[in-house]
């Protein structure tokens, strides 16, 4: 495997309140390999936007603070870059899009001079010159008539073509990295396939890594290569797509996988479908021990006191329960 | 199947040629007719369990929502016991919404965030005449329980729960009052992943333990397989395909219907599937395609499908489907 085009070291992200200090983010650690898909995966409150939105600091600090760790990014530390120097990354290094379009565009600005101005920021390309790769990127999302398209508003799009324009806005500048926060969420199965195979497709074309934060165990499935899953601001299981979905590890995983009915399992009439007992736990109380262990089916005596760490079982699988020391 | 040996159950709700059309400003600013609901009609029966689906802005929620009689229907019939809702008078659907009750999808916004719970959960028996307070805290306390929520919780404000908790308030005050038929409006969309299987575990509980009849409304094909008895797929305001769970599923007729069960994704690795390529956009329901509403998007279409609009047929017992090439 190729170096890592990401590495985040032991990345601890808190928010305060009036009067305590909630940790969002538990110390993660990961890397994030040239041309991959990475998918982030878990509920509410895991953690997984925070700890991608560090990447880019855009965390609103405060109430954000990272309190710790490293983000390395061509040998450099993300987390100890300027302000301006970190401008210069955002968007043409590193570029970013958001599960809701309309509330991540501007509104008042047609969408070809929101992709021209990132253009002219990052690029030596001239005004012209910017506009023709505005329609050639427009085109390459598959947007009909692109040079019609140039003097709309956001509005004008639907859910769909918004997302895409929001990622030939993402692609402008041809970035080693995109982070795409749940991209499909918003949108209604049939559209969420073809953004899915649009995504697919860009990456096939060229060399990105893609980390993909999602909810959705079949997005997942559908466009990742490794993916982690975030509990209570730690990552409990990461390994290969298919390896994970086949033999989960950790009791959170498989619980997931298990509680998602599918097309392929053949429902027994008014059958029970398998559930994680309890609740996903507040930041403000997040369990002692093992924070899963009130949901674990499978839960002992230590894992009430200790925490696991996560301890590889197989190369690139990793996993952080007493049931795999 | 067993099913078949016993006796037909009554019909509950019976929905006739349905419509709503809504007045709306498009863009420029001129007044403009969104067909919102074009015309459908089925039956819930009692003790069953159908699911309307389709993508946003097919209708299922407007449909639920005029068969309440929360927005006033364009058109159509709407029979709940054989009794006509729409010619119903004020004070006589009041005391019919008790057999008829909904479950939103965000639990938070449908609970008065200034009341306690348990001042919540009182609304309905004062609305419907009970008097005795006695009463009225043991129906709330069963009411908790059964939703598996704890009765020194009443006096909690909505914000104190979890997503999944309020969802069970919400189902609570469905429940209260014994309703014969349960509309619910996608109730665990807005839940995490986790928490989905056990709010279908408890209505599926429900319908078993209250006898129970559901319309449930949702976008999401696997949970409906798996809940509902029979189907109905909506698409622009109309039901192209009207058939039982297991036929749907195992030999889905219309191309609209095969479309959205190809582009689920799946976490089961055996099953990467040639997926039917749809493109384009839901067209706007305020400029709605003549002939079939589908075949703007649609892979097989033939010319005739431009010019007339294909019919609910019964292609396979209990199995309908509008569409000229699979009749």
């Amino acid at each position: 495997m190729s170096a890592p085009e990401l590495w985040v070291k032991n990345l601890k992200v808190a928010f305060t309140t009036a009067d305590e200090e909630l940790v969002a983010v538990r110390g993660i650690s990961y890397q994030l390999n040239r041309g991959e898909t990475l998918a982030l995966v878990g509920e509410s409150g895991s953690g997984k936007t925070v700890s991608a939105l560090s990447v880019l600091r855009l965390i609103p600090e405060p109430p954000g603070k990272i309190l710790s760790g490293e983000i390395l990014f061509d040998d450099q530390d993300l987390l100890k870059l300027t302000a301006k120097e970190l401008r210069e990354r955002r968007g043409r290094d590193i570029a970013m899009i958001f599960q809701d379009p309309m509330t991540s565009m501007n509104p008042v600005l047609t969408i070809g001079e929101q992709i021209i101005e990132t253009l002219l920021r990052h690029t030596p390309l001239s005004r012209k010159e910017a506009q023709e790769k505005t329609i050639h990127l427009l085109k390459q999302v598959d947007i009909p008539s692109p040079e019609q398209k140039l003097d709309q508003y956001p509005h004008q799009f639907s859910g769909g073509m918004r997302q895409r324009v929001m990622i030939a806005m993402a692609l402008s500048c041809s970035p080693r990295i995109l982070i795409a926060d749940e991209p499909t969420t918003a949108l209604d199965v049939l559209i969420q396939a073809q953004i899915l195979d649009l995504l697919k497709q860009i990456k096939k074309e060229s060399q990105m890594s893609i980390l993909l934060i999602t909810h959705d165990l079949g997005v997942v499935a559908e466009i990742a290569q490794r993916v982690m899953v975030m509990y209570a601001g730690d990552i409990v299981e990461t390994g290969p797509v298919d390896e994970l979905f086949k033999s989960p590890l950790h009791p959170y995983t498989s619980g997931l996988i298990n509680s998602v009915p599918t097309l392929e399992s053949i429902p027994q009439k008014d059958s029970k479908l398998n559930e994680i007992p309890g609740t996903v736990p507040s930041l403000s109380k997040i369990p002692s021990g093992c924070p899963f262990h009130p949901r674990c089916p499978s839960v002992e005596s230590r894992c009430r006191t200790d925490k696991p760490h996560l301890k590889e079982t197989a190369p690139g699988h990793a996993v952080s329960c007493w049931l795999h020391p | 199947m067993t099913t078949q040996l016993k006796p037909t159950p009554p019909i509950l709700l019976k929905v006739k040629n349905l419509k709503k059309h809504f007045q709306a400003k498009d863009s420029s600013g001129t007044t403009q007719t969104v067909y919102a609901l074009n015309g459908i009609s089925f039956i819930l029966r009692e003790g069953e369990t159908l699911g309307l689906v389709g993508e946003s802005g097919c209708g299922k929620s407007t449909a639920a929502r005029t068969i309440l009689r929360l927005i006033e229907p364009t058109a159509g019939e709407i029979f709940y016991r054989e009794q006509n809702l729409l010619a119903l008078g004020q004070n006589k659907l009041r005391s019919l919404r008790k057999e008829m009750q909904i479950i939103f999808q965000d639990p938070l916004a449908s609970l008065n965030p200034r009341k306690q719970i348990g001042k919540i959960l009182e609304e309905p028996f004062d609305i419907h005449g009970f008097t005795d307070p006695t009463e009225i805290q043991e129906r709330i306390a069963w009411l908790l329980d059964k939703v598996g929520l704890s009765s020194d919780q009443v006096d909690k404000y909505p914000h104190e729960f979890s997503g999944g908790q309020l969802q069970r308030i919400g189902i609570a005050r469905a429940i209260a009052l014994n309703p014969s038929m349960v509309v619910a409006d996608e109730p665990v969309s807005a839940l995490d992943v986790s928490i989905r299987a056990q709010v279908i575990n408890l209505l599926l509980d429900l319908k078993e333990s209250m006898q129970i009849s559901y319309l449930f409304i949702s976008h999401d094909m696997a949970i409906v397989r798996h809940f509902c008895d029979r189907v109905a797929v909506m698409y622009l305001g109309i039901i192209v395909e009207l058939a039982d769970s297991e036929s749907l599923y195992n030999v889905p007729q219309h191309p609209y219907t095969e479309a959205l069960l190809a582009a689920i994704p799946s976490i089961d690795p055996e099953s990467k599937k040639e997926r039917v390529k749809i493109k384009g956009d839901l067209p706007n329901a305020m400029n709605m395609p003549k002939g079939c509403a589908f075949h703007t998007r649609c892979p097989i279409r033939e010319k005739r499908c431009e010019e007339s609009i294909p019919q609910l047929k019964e292609t396979r017992p209990g199995h309908h489907v509008a569409c000229f090439l699979r009749e």
